[in-house]
């Protein structure tokens, strides 16, 4: 494993392609996710990026290439344990897939109940995951009745209840107003300090250079750059995705 | 031991879980798990009116083979030491249980018992017409028609036996008419447990439809196929066991209507039809329960092999 500062990657991405058919979407992607990484994958729409996520979550096979995460080879991972691998992702989607014939606390609870929780156990740590989120009060409210962020929120809240190792999020703010996505990345951090590592897949620059963290670029599926982006404070009210 | 309560309590717990979630998906999809209900009611109706035929039916064939006796007619002017030979031979023979002689003139007095306002017509004969005869009943182990058959075919080859029958020849084509419509309803049975594991199928198919991007938001959050098809395999086993009770009510309460009908016309003993054993309205639910778990399972491995 490589180590970085005292730092072991918790995700080694070598060499890998992915096709649809004859269309390349990613070529030859070779990369580091240290633990309790801030990462950004930047670009354009159609750069890679949600393939990229698709693949480290075994969403996708890789075409050609080896994907290591924490040790596990996803090449080699029958299908049966893919749930176990899922397990250690949290992940977050612009469009928050939530089940909107469930309540905030069911689609929460899902999680829990797949890994065989207790139900006093699910209680009170969806309870404390909806009080940190700051929905609390809409424990038994059903999506559709939720604004964009409150239902980011809550997608936040369901991919952090499993404890995971990772938190994937593709376009997290991309669909929300400055104060929802504001919130959405405040808890990012929040969970980020308290030792996952987050990756974050998005076009948005602003929101990159007021967030701060390690910044990969693809472009066209090729991955252009690493960098690292110190946080720039700025006005909330100028900030927004561009 | 606590380890093992625990985990008792887990499985309880999960189980609980799974139910909650079937009931849950039956009251969402009402018209579609009722429609499936009433399809398997309806094909389990069919089926056990055939089962209830056949137990009847052969209820009514054992009784009528239990009474199933043999009369070997004598040549004419046998001496009496000929058919002592003769009845000796018939004893020794297997499975006889009881053998009697009827004489001609007893046959005849027999004969005009029976007549009764009729006996004016033998008045007329010059001359007993009816021969000597052996009536045998045989043991319970030989009622078999078979048995039957091949007994009288070993008393035909006695010598002084003239002639040999049983009354129940006709029972013979009857069974095989039996055996016919046995043979029809397995094949019935077979076409509606088909018919009917392929609708619960399709149901189960269009409600996995409807929750599609649930099931794909489970699998995204690592749920295993395992948790996202039991609550499924528990619809399917539910659908089954109201399908089946359902069935065998409805059969009960036409078997309640006609049988008692059937039975005051008959007002012997000569007919009576009794509803189905427990062992067989036991099986016929477990079966239907089968076939909405089968309805599942086919349903769930096609879609859930993407």
């Amino acid at each position: 494993m490589i180590e970085q500062k005292g730092k072991t990657a918790i995700i080694r991405i070598f060499h890998v392609h992915k096709q649809y058919g004859a269309k390349k979407a990613l070529t030859d992607i070779t990369l580091d996710v240290l633990k309790n990484d801030f990462l950004f994958i930047n670009g354009p729409s159609g750069a890679g990026k949600t393939t990229l996520l698709k693949l480290l979550y075994r969403g996708e096979p890789v075409s050609e290439g080896q994907i290591l995460i924490d040790g596990l080879n996803l090449s080699r991972i029958s299908r049966r344990r893919i749930p176990f691998l899922r397990r250690q992702f949290g992940i977050i989607f612009q469009d928050y897939k939530l089940i909107p014939t469930k309540t905030v606390f069911e689609n929460i609870s899902i999680v829990l109940e797949s890994r065989g929780k207790k139900r006093r156990f699910i209680e009170k740590k969806i309870n404390s995951l909806l009080r940190t989120v700051g929905m609390a009060d809409r424990r038994d409210a059903f999506p559709p009745s939720l604004s964009g962020g409150e239902q980011q929120r809550i997608a936040v809240a369901r991919a952090v209840a499993g404890d995971p190792k990772i938190i994937l999020a593709d376009e997290p703010t991309g669909s929300l107003d400055n104060e929802s996505a504001s919130i959405i990345i405040k808890l990012l951090k929040q969970f980020h300090t308290r030792g996952a590592t987050i990756i974050i897949a998005t076009h948005d620059r602003q929101l990159i250079r007021e967030t701060g963290g390690r910044v990969i670029q693809l472009s066209q599926g090729q991955l252009r750059f690493v960098t690292f982006q110190e946080t720039v404070k700025t006005d909330p009210a100028d900030a927004g995705p561009t | 031991m606590q380890g093992r309560h625990n985990r008792s309590d887990f499985s309880i717990f999960i189980m609980k879980l799974f139910c909650q979630k079937a009931i849950h998906d039956i009251r969402t999809n009402r018209f579609l798990n009722t429609v499936t209900v009433i399809t398997i009611g309806l094909s389990v109706l069919i089926v056990s009116a055939f089962t209830l035929f056949i137990v009847n039916a052969g209820d009514m064939m054992r009784d009528w083979e239990k009474g199933v006796q043999l009369m070997a007619y004598l040549e004419p002017d046998i001496q009496e030491a000929v058919r002592l030979e003769i009845k000796d031979r018939i004893q020794s023979m297997p499975g006889i249980a009881k053998i009697r002689f009827i004489s001609s003139v007893e046959a005849l007095h027999q004969l005009k018992m029976q007549m009764k306002r009729q006996s004016a017509i033998l008045k007329g004969l010059d001359k007993n017409p009816l021969p000597d005869a052996f009536e045998i009943r045989m043991t319970g182990a030989a009622r078999d028609l078979q048995q039957v058959e091949a007994l009288a075919n070993r008393l035909e080859s006695v010598e002084g036996v003239a002639e040999v029958e049983y009354g129940q020849q006709w029972l013979g084509r009857f069974l095989d008419i039996f055996n016919l419509l046995r043979l029809a309803g397995y094949a019935i049975g077979g076409i509606f447990f088909m018919a009917a594991v392929f609708i619960v199928a399709n149901t189960i198919r269009l409600v996995l439809y409807s929750r599609q991007e649930e099931i794909e938001i489970m699998r995204l959050i690592g749920a295993t196929d395992g948790f996202i098809k039991a609550p499924f395999y528990i619809e399917g086993l539910i659908q089954g066991a109201c399908g089946g009770i359902i069935g065998i009510a409805a059969l009960f309460l036409a078997y309640f209507l006609v049988a008692s009908n059937i039975q005051q016309d008959f007002s012997s003993n000569l007919l009576t039809i009794r509803f189905l054993p427990p062992v067989i309205v036991l099986s016929i639910i477990l079966c239907s329960m089968f076939v909405g778990w089968l309805g599942c399972y086919l349903s769930l491995k096609q879609f859930l092999k993407v």
